[in-house]
C-alpha cells in the first residue's frame, strides 16, 4: 500500500502561477506608494519647527490647565442646544431615510428602473456630503443659526440611515414574506407583518447610533455658524481663553460618553 | 375540490418544471406528493396558490378558477387556501398569537391588523386553535423562542385560523425529527379527517408517507407518473420515480415506523421541552 506519493505530480497549491504574480505586484505597488508619499509629505515639514514641539506642547498644556470651571454656567444653554440640533437633525433624517430604503430596496422597490436609481442617487448624494458642508451651505442660504445645523444633520442622516436600513430590507428571510402572501394579505399588510417585524432591530440600532454620531458632528456645526457649542468654541480660540476651550472639550467629551452610553443600552436592549 | 388542468410551468431560464400536470383532489382527501429533488413538487403547490405563477393551464377550487384571476381577486381566494411551509416560515418577532391572527388577513383592513385590533371572533377562533394543536399555554410567547416542532404547530395553526378549504403543505417534516415528524403528520391527518379538508402534501419520507396519507402522486421531471394507494408503492414505482436504486435494503414495511426504536432516547429532552 502506498501512502505517500513519490513524485511531486500530486503537488497541490491554492493559488495559480498568475495569482501568486498579482499578489506580489499588489504588495509591490502598496509599498512604493507607501515610500513616495511619505517622502512627499516631509518635502515640507520644516524639522526645526518639530524639534521644539514637545516644548510648545508643555507650554500649551501650561496654559490650557486648569480648566475654567466657572465657565461651565455659560455653556449649560449651548449645549442644549448642541443636543436639540442632533436629535432633531435625526429625527427628521429619519422620517425622510425610511422611505427612501424602501423604494432603494430591491426587493420592495416600485420601479428598479427608475425609482431605485433615484433613491440611490438621493442617498449617494446626502453620504457624499459632510454635515459640516452641508452646515456651510446651509448657512449661507438660511443664515447662522440652530435651523441651518438641524438641517445640515438631518441631510446628512438621510444617507447613513437610507443606506443600512436598505441593505436590512433586501437581506430579509423571504419565506416569512411569502408565508404572509399566501393568506390573502394586502400590500400594506405584507409591509406591516411580513418586513417590518425583521428589520425592527436594525432601525432602532442604526437610528440610535445615528443619534451618537451626530452628537458629536452638532459640537463642531458652530464653528461655521450653525449653532450649538461650537461657536462658544470658536469664540474661545479666537481669543485665545485656553480654559474656556478645555473646559468645553470637558463638555463635550461627558455628553459625548453619556451618548454612547445611551446607545449602547439602547442596541443592547433590542434584539 | 382542486383540479388541474393541463398545468405547466416553465421557468424564464428554460426549464420546464411542471408539464400537462392533470389531476384532481376530493374534498377529503389526503395527497402525498413525491418525487426527486427538483422533480417539481414546490412548484406544483405554489403554483395553486400562485405563489408561482403558472405558464399555462387551469386550477379550479371548487368553482372557481384561480389561473386567470386580477390580483386582487386572488387575494380574496387566497384566503381560502391554506399553506405550512417546511422551515415554518412564521413571522419570527412576532408573538405567537400575532402569527395565528396573521392567517385573518386577508379578511380585516389594514388599521385593524396594523393596531392588532382583531374582531373578538378571531380572537376567540385562534384561542381555539391555538388549543387544538396543544399550544394554548403559549400565546404570548414569540415565535423565536419555541421548538421546531412547537413552531409548525403554531404554522398549521395560522394555516388554520384562515378557515380554509384546501391546505397546501410543502415538506412539513423536513426540519423535525422521526418523532417530532409522526406527531405533526398525525396532527395534519386529524385536523384535515375532523374537518372534510382536502391536502396536498409535499414529503421526501416515503415510509411515513405510506403510513399517513391516502393516496400517493408520484412526480418526476415535471411529471405525473404514478397516481394511486400508498399500498401499490412497489419497487417497480419507486424506481419509476425515483430512478434506480436497491429498494429493498432500507426500506421498512409500510406503516411500520422503523426509526421508533431509537428516536425516544434521542429526542427526550426535546419532548420535555415540548411538554
Amino acid at each position: 500500500m502506498m501512502t505517500q506519493p513519490t513524485t511531486a505530480l500530486t503537488a497541490w497549491k491554492r493559488n495559480t502561477r498568475r495569482h501568486e504574480w498579482l499578489v506580489w505586484l499588489a504588495w509591490l505597488v502598496t509599498i512604493s506608494a507607501f515610500i513616495v508619499t511619505w517622502q512627499i509629505m516631509n518635502q515640507n515639514t520644516l524639522w526645526f519647527f518639530l524639534a521644539d514641539a514637545p516644548e510648545q506642547i508643555r507650554d500649551l498644556g501650561g496654559r490650557m490647565f486648569p480648566p475654567s470651571w466657572s465657565y461651565i454656567h455659560y455653556l449649560w444653554g449651548p449645549l442644549w442646544d448642541t443636543l436639540n440640533i442632533a436629535t432633531l437633525g435625526t429625527l427628521i433624517g429619519i422620517v425622510i431615510a425610511v422611505p427612501v430604503a424602501f423604494l432603494a430596496a430591491r426587493n420592495t422597490t416600485p420601479s428598479r428602473r427608475l425609482v431605485r436609481p433615484l433613491a440611490l442617487l438621493v442617498i449617494v448624494a446626502s453620504r457624499s456630503i459632510n454635515s459640516l458642508i452641508w452646515a456651510l451651505l446651509l448657512v449661507a442660504i438660511l443664515g447662522p443659526g440652530l435651523l441651518a445645523g438641524v438641517i445640515a444633520i438631518a441631510l446628512r442622516s438621510i444617507g447613513f440611515v437610507g443606506k443600512l436600513m436598505y441593505e436590512a430590507i433586501e437581506e430579509i428571510d423571504t419565506a416569512q414574506v411569502e408565508a404572509i402572501e399566501a393568506t390573502g394579505a394586502s400590500l400594506m399588510q405584507r409591509l406591516d407583518y411580513g418586513i417590518v417585524p425583521q428589520i425592527l432591530p436594525t432601525f432602532f440600532g442604526v437610528s440610535v447610533f445615528r443619534w451618537d454620531i451626530n452628537i458629536r458632528e452638532s459640537t463642531i456645526l458652530g464653528l461655521v455658524g450653525a449653532g450649538g457649542i461650537g461657536l462658544q468654541l470658536q469664540a474661545a480660540l479666537n481669543t485665545l481663553a485656553w480654559p474656556r476651550v478645555t473646559m468645553i472639550f470637558v463638555v463635550i467629551l461627558g455628553t459625548v460618553v453619556v451618548s454612547e452610553w445611551v446607545s449602547s443600552q439602547v442596541r443592547n436592549a433590542i434584539r | 375540490m382542486l383540479r388541474l388542468e393541463q398545468l405547466t410551468k416553465v421557468y424564464k431560464t428554460g426549464d420546464k418544471a411542471l408539464t400537462d400536470i392533470n389531476l384532481s383532489v376530493e374534498a377529503g382527501q389526503v395527497v402525498g406528493l413525491i418525487g426527486p429533488s427538483g422533480a417539481g413538487k414546490s412548484t406544483l403547490i405554489r403554483c395553486v396558490n400562485r405563489l408561482v405563477e403558472p405558464s399555462a393551464g387551469k386550477i379550479w377550487l371548487g368553482d372557481q378558477e384561480l389561473a386567470g384571476l386580477s390580483k386582487s381577486a386572488l387575494r380574496r381566494q387566497r384566503r381560502r387556501i391554506g399553506m405550512i411551509f417546511q422551515e415554518y416560515a412564521l413571522v419570527e418577532r412576532l408573538t405567537v398569537m400575532e402569527n395565528v391572527l396573521s392567517g385573518r388577513l386577508g379578511y380585516v383592513p389594514f388599521w385593524r391588523s396594523l393596531t392588532r385590533r382583531y374582531p373578538a371572533d378571531d380572537i376567540e377562533n385562534a384561542f381555539r386553535f391555538l388549543d387544538r394543536v396543544g399550544l394554548a399555554d403559549h400565546a404570548d410567547k414569540r415565535a423565536d423562542a419555541l421548538s421546531g416542532g412547537q413552531r409548525q404547530r403554531v404554522g398549521i395553526a395560522r394555516a388554520l385560523a384562515q378557515e380554509p378549504d384546501l391546505l397546501l403543505i410543502d415538506e412539513p417534516t423536513a426540519s423535525l425529527d422521526p418523532k417530532t415528524s409522526r406527531q405533526i403528520m398525525r396532527l395534519i391527518i386529524e385536523l384535515c379527517n375532523e374537518r372534510g379538508l382536502p391536502a396536498i402534501i409535499n414529503i421526501h419520507d416515503v415510509p411515513l408517507a405510506q403510513a399517513f396519507v391516502n393516496r400517493i402522486i408520484g412526480l418526476n421531471q415535471g411529471r405525473v407518473v404514478f397516481d394511486g394507494a400508498p399500498v401499490d408503492l412497489s419497487d417497480e414505482v419507486l424506481t419509476r420515480i425515483y430512478g434506480e436504486e436497491d429498494w429493498v435494503a432500507l426500506r421498512g414495511k409500510p406503516g411500520q415506523e422503523n426509526e421508533d426504536v431509537e428516536a425516544p432516547a434521542l429526542d427526550a429532552h426535546r419532548l420535555e421541552a415540548a411538554q
